[in-house]
């Protein structure tokens, strides 16, 4: 079982309290009226699958049911640092200042 | 030894507020509402909970439900918030007895034994969600919804009886 640390929280909690909701910092556009489809379908369906260091969202469900964000290593599987949702994604810097 | 109870019915409010405005529904409420997420605060038969940064859970006295509901209406009219009846939502289970934090602990991936007294939280009792209440060092109010609490009261039983058993 992981522990995950809940930025609202301010503890680690079980996984089970937890879900997953996809990759982070994937802004909607302003007017998809005027998008192309393949910029429209970039958009609902590619997402970046990187080796390594990935921003996804969670929610803690089953606690106090906020989405916040979280840095994971996917190789790994350890959560790097979480943070709450809506600041901006954190510097190298930053990640490594919790990965110690 | 494990006591298990269905407590009486009570009135329950989910309340959701901008905690800046939190001290306004507080005076509507006739109880400051607590400012950390897991602190209960608890005085004339009322109880406030905060579950998340926005969040609170009202506990009163069945009889005091419509009054409250009509307050929050007359007096925060203008301020944004969400204030929902869950009184029929949920049923109270309390857990007490010397064997209440192991029997728990079966059932609850968090660590409670670890939660100080006078604290709540909302987590998962073998997936039920339920928000448990620890009010003494072995006394614990679990709120869980209708419809999962007979599962949940029945496994709490069946734990018990293995606990004492020394299984």
């Amino acid at each position: 079982m992981l522990l995950i640390h809940c930025p609202y929280c301010r503890e680690a909690r079980p996984e089970i309290e937890f879900s997953y909701a996809g990759e982070a910092h994937i802004a909607r556009p302003a007017d998809p009226s005027v998008l192309s489809d393949e910029a429209w379908r970039d958009f609902l369906f590619i997402r970046s699958n990187p080796r390594g260091t990935h921003y996804e969202r969670w929610r803690h469900t089953h606690g106090c049911a906020r989405f916040f964000n979280a840095v994971r290593d996917t190789v790994s599987d350890k959560f790097l640092m979480t943070y709450e949702a809506g600041r901006p994604r954190p510097s190298e810097a930053e990640i490594e200042e919790h990965r110690s | 030894m494990l006591r298990l109870a269905m407590l009486p019915d009570c009135a329950r409010f989910v309340l959701r507020i901008a905690p800046a405005d939190m001290a306004a529904a507080g005076q509507v409420f006739g109880l400051a509402l607590p400012e950390a997420i897991g602190a209960v605060a608890e005085a004339d038969g009322r109880l406030a909970l905060k579950l998340g940064p926005d969040e609170w859970r009202l506990h009163a006295a069945e009889s005091d439900g419509a009054e409250i509901a009509a307050r929050f209406a007359a007096e925060l009219g203008t301020t944004p918030h969400s204030l929902v009846d869950i009184s029929h939502r949920e049923i109270g289970i309390e857990v007490s007895g010397t064997a209440a934090l192991d029997v728990l602990t079966a059932l609850c991936p968090l660590d409670l034994a670890a939660r100080p007294v006078g604290s709540g939280t909302r987590t998962v009792f073998d997936r039920v969600e339920a928000v448990v209440l620890r009010q003494a060092e072995n006394q614990f109010r679990l709120e869980v919804w209708q419809s999962f609490a007979p599962f949940l009261y029945s496994l709490l039983e069946i734990v018990g009886q293995e606990v004492e058993a020394g299984l």
